[in-house]
């Protein structure tokens, strides 16, 4: 019995409910760091060039070479491991071994029985939490692309292999099995990327590849103490992917046991077009991968004083840059609502703009709703603004010289015109500033001129209301301030 | 016998005086190599006329009077398991056959740098994996001593040039003894160095925590002109170790005052009596002239040879993984990639090769690692703390290099732990990363050389020599 493809949240809650089992999901997030070169030679870490240009006879494993760790590496891994709140430790490689043609030594340089950060936790924006067991160093296989209809490799004709991707640098962050939903897996995954990229040593980009998520998934009923059998579903590479996934194992899992069978320990794959996990291999096809201490590398020392210093020169943690804005905002009435938008200023780089432009003066409600909404849509010049420029736009939006409108005219103005000032970008888009006495003005004319309106809006006729406010609008040519003219509307009601 | 070839470092003098141009030295060599190497197969490549062009750009620079190396124009050869871009690496394996490295190894280019000239590449077992040249994939190397005995192994190939005159020094690979051992039946002098004292990149590894370079001459003080030349700290080697160079050309020639010299209690009883005597007639020799004799014990060292036949197959099942038809060396074709890598592997490796793969694969396996390789970790370690103690109380240690003298083909090919046993004195030095050396001193009751081997401390290769040395000097004196 197959679930449909577009099962919501709610159904497999309900399923869950009505069944009486829970979901116990863990996720190894494999990123990979953005250094100049790979992990063990000079070759350029790069995406998306010809294939085989980037390869040295240490990243092809060509007889006799020997790795040599990156340092840059370590420090990105540390600066990771500090952001989720791990223990940063001395640790050793291990060879991990199994044969496959993209791996160029068939073993992996990983890190095993002791990585590099332990016991961390990220803290969910809702407040939960999710254990991190570990993030350690590992280097990433070659390419494949395969000549055969199922995309793997036993089937097909022959296979292309781009070394260039392999000895990249990756950090594999795993998680303790405190997801119990394929929504909180998503949150979990947001939160980390941002978290991640906030540090400088990754870009998540998961479409490119460079952050790929693996989802260990087991279901239990409720009343049980012991886990239930987990099945691993690899290389997850979009968050609507890992939900999918996610919600479709827990079904077939669960499924699986109410028929009376067993779960069956395995790998799987998700199939995207028929949003379906499949089997790769199971327990018994798993391979031994013999770890043992890699001999050619000597145990991993970073030292506390480096530590230190890598701390120290860190860029600020997320959560203290979203602090810093909630700070900034905390005269102001509707925070709570603010929230999301305050996460997204963070991870679009614009809470460093917006401190400036706060700093000067401006509303923090408005510098924070233009900067997350119209201003997103330019991110680069978004956090090249001049806050002294964009500061004084926000104070005419607050003081009512001009709507909204106008505002977001000139700011999207602005944001094309990095070297105009905000006077000069006035006079070139003709902007009019309808502030109060001109409004009443143009109110106060209107009235004169269709005095039969003006007797029927008295007469409490609110469709009125729209006709005297799309005239004042035709004649200031749009640039009236809609909220004010309805004001100054009122006020005239009540006097006559 | 001709006295010119017994010493590379008058040669080496000789030529920078332009005493002797290295052309002549080079085709001094050749003539050699033309008379002699196709009975003994020493050598897989060589390139004559590469090294005539290169000697002849020593001589211009000698006479030209400009600075060169402190080998220039030494006629040298390497092991087939060292990187060269010059000539084909193929480890006498038939998965190599035909590659050719896009690199050179560490050793090379220091070589290189030192103006020294390359004849080419000599015969080991197959992936350094042996001790008697028998499993090489191209023919076993003959021992030149006696043409119906091994030389030895696993470098004998470049043991038997050296003692031949087909090369006045040459590189080789100690893992287990393939430097020491071979030297000690060819009856030259051969040196394996301190754990990452000499670089390792662009050594094809067997196992990786064993191996390392190190020189074959004809004197101690060829073996310290050499090591001279090859040692030093390699940023391409995380192993290699960054410590102040030395000259080691200086513990050469040195009197034994005040030196203390271990023997070990645990070899006693496998000694055979003429091991035995010759062991005495050293031990004698060095008292007379001044060193100390105090008896140590290694209580651990009886593991040692189980210990190495652990660690040293889990490493190689590893490293030669990498050997699997997909990017270079030997593909025999099959219906998929797995059977692709199968056929490769089944046709492209020897039998002993198998057989180190399949031990450390199931040494590694899981639910066998904490009996097989995890113990024997420990052994190794608890062995190099005996080591310390010892090293607390003399500055070497001497033993024999080998339990026999050099064997006759076959005798011991069908029977592996026998073969094994040829390494039993020489694996401790490996297993500890120390230093060791193996001198020729005396001969079997078939008259094959006999080696005295001299074991330091780790980072100790100035003793090494300077007792070795010394040995050598009591040798021909005595």
């Amino acid at each position: 019995m197959e679930m449909p493809a577009n099962t919501v949240k709610n159904d497999i809650e309900d399923f869950l409910k009505d069944t009486g089992f829970e979901a116990t999901i863990g996720l190894e997030v494999h990123c990979e760091l953005k250094t100049a070169t790979k992990l063990w030679c000079s070759c350029k870490n790069s995406f998306g060039n010809e294939p085989n240009t980037l390869v040295c006879p240490v990243c092809l494993g060509l007889p006799g070479s020997l790795p040599v760790l990156n340092k840059r590496a370590v420090e990105y891994a540390i600066r990771i491991g500090l952001a989720l709140n791990c223990t940063v430790q001395n640790s050793i490689f291990h060879r991990k071994n199994y044969f496959y043609p993209d791996m160029p030594k068939d073993f992996q340089i990983s890190q095993y029985d002791i990585p590099i950060n332990a016991d961390g936790y990220v803290t969910l924006p809702d407040g939960g939490s999710v254990g991190i067991v570990r993030a350690h160093i590992e280097e990433d296989t070659g390419k494949s692309t395969h000549f055969s209809a199922s995309g793997r490799i036993h089937e097909s004709s022959a296979t292309l292999i781009d070394y260039n991707r392999a000895g990249i640098p990756l950090v594999e962050i795993v998680s303790a099995p405190d997801i119990t939903s394929s929504e909180m897996a998503k949150a979990y995954v947001t939160e980390l990327r941002n978290i991640i990229v906030a540090t400088g040593a990754t870009d998540g980009k998961m479409e490119e590849g460079s952050m790929r998520v693996d989802a260990n998934v087991s279901v239990k009923r409720i009343q049980d103490s012991e886990l239930g059998t987990r099945c691993e579903i690899k290389n997850l590479n979009s968050l609507r992917s890992l939900g999918k996934a996610i919600n479709y194992e827990i079904k077939r899992q669960v499924d699986n046991i109410l028929s009376g069978q067993k779960v069956v320990q395995q790998t799987r794959h998700f199939n995207e077009d028929l949003n379906q996990t499949v089997t790769l291999r199971t327990k018994e096809e798993a391979e031994d991968y013999r770890y043992f201490p890699e001999p050619d590398l000597v145990p991993l020392n970073p030292g506390a004083a480096w530590i230190e210093q890598i701390k120290a020169e860190m860029p600020p943690l997320l959560i203290e840059r979203r602090r810093m804005v909630q700070d900034l905002m905390r005269e102001t009435q509707e925070i709570d609502q603010l929230q999301s938008a305050i996460a997204i200023l963070v991870d679009l780089n614009l809470d460093s703009v917006f401190k400036q432009t706060v700093g000067i003066g401006a509303n923090p409600t408005i510098a924070l709703k233009r900067l997350t909404n119209e201003a997103a849509n330019a991110v680069e010049a978004a956090r090249n603004l001049n806050p002294e420029q964009f500061a004084k736009l926000i104070q005419l939006e607050t003081d009512n010289k001009i709507s909204t409108t106008q505002s977001k005219t000139i700011l999207s103005k602005m944001l094309e015109n990095p070297d105009k000032t905000l006077d000069i970008l006035i006079s070139e888009l003709n902007i009019v500033s309808f502030g109060e006495a001109e409004t009443t003005a143009l109110v106060e004319q209107l009235i004169k001129d269709k005095p039969d309106e003006f007797e029927r809006f008295k007469q409490g006729d609110d469709k009125v209301t729209q006709f005297f406010i799309g005239q004042i609008m035709r004649l200031s040519k749009g640039q009236a301030n809609g909220k004010l003219v309805t004001e100054i509307l009122m006020k005239k009601r009540n006097q006559f | 016998m001709d006295n010119f070839f017994e010493s590379a470092y008058s040669i080496a003098q000789q030529i920078k005086d332009n005493s002797i141009t290295s052309k002549e030295v080079v085709s001094k060599y050749f003539d050699n190599i033309e008379s002699k190497n196709s009975e003994l197969n020493a050598f897989l490549i060589t390139d004559k006329q590469a090294a005539i062009r290169q000697a002849e750009i020593v001589d211009q620079k000698i006479q030209a009077g400009q600075q060169v190396g402190t080998l220039a124009g030494l006629p040298v050869a390497i092991k087939d398991n060292i990187c060269t871009d010059d000539f084909t690496t193929t480890c006498a394996s038939k998965i190599l056959r035909e590659w050719k490295p896009p690199y050179n190894a560490t050793v090379i280019q220091k070589l290189i740098s030192q103006d020294a000239i390359i004849l080419g590449k000599t015969n080991l077992d197959e992936f350094a994996m042996g001790s008697s040249t028998e499993h090489s994939a191209f023919g076993p190397t003959k021992n030149p001593v006696d043409p119906s005995r091994v030389p030895g192994g696993s470098s004998g190939g470049s043991a038997c040039a050296v003692k031949t005159d087909m090369a006045s020094v040459a590189l080789g690979s100690d893992t287990g003894g393939s430097i020491r051992q071979p030297a000690a039946f060819c009856g030259i002098v051969g040196m394996k160095p301190t754990y990452g004292l000499v670089s390792r990149y662009g050594l094809i590894a067997f196992a990786s925590s064993l191996d390392q370079i190190g020189p074959f001459g004809k004197t101690v003080k060829d073996c310290a002109l050499v090591l001279n030349a090859i040692s030093g700290h390699d940023p391409y080697d995380s192993t290699s170790l960054d410590i102040k160079s030395d000259d080691y050309l200086q513990y050469v020639d040195r009197d034994l005052k005040g030196i203390r010299i271990g023997l070990i209690e645990e070899f006693d009883e496998v000694l055979d009596v003429s091991l035995r005597e010759n062991l005495e007639s050293a031990t004698n020799l060095f008292k007379q002239n001044g060193a100390e004799i105090v008896k140590v014990s290694l209580p651990y060292v009886k593991y040692a040879l189980s210990t190495y036949y652990l660690i040293a197959p889990a490493e190689a099942s590893s490293n030669l993984a990498r050997f699997d038809g997909v990017r270079y060396g030997l593909r025999v074709d099959g219906d998929n990639v797995e059977e692709m890598m199968i056929n490769t592997r089944t046709q492209g490796f020897g039998q002993e090769v198998k057989r180190r793969i399949m031990l450390g694969t199931y040494a590694l396996s899981s639910g066998y690692y904490d009996a097989y390789y995890k113990t024997a970790q420990k052994l190794r370690t608890a062995l190099i703390s005996d080591f310390k103690k010892v090293y607390d109380q003399v500055d070497v240690i001497i033993c024999p290099t080998t339990p026999t003298g050099a064997f006759e083909f076959g005798a011991k090919l069908d029977d592996p732990l026998q073969m094994y046993m040829s390494d039993i004195f020489t694996i401790p030095s490996n297993l500890a990363g120390h230093p060791a050396i193996s001198v020729p001193f005396g001969t079997d009751s078939n008259g094959m050389p006999l080696g005295i081997q001299i074991l330091a401390d780790g980072l100790n290769d100035s003793k090494v020599i300077h007792v070795g040395s010394a040995l050598e000097t009591l040798r021909t004196e005595g």
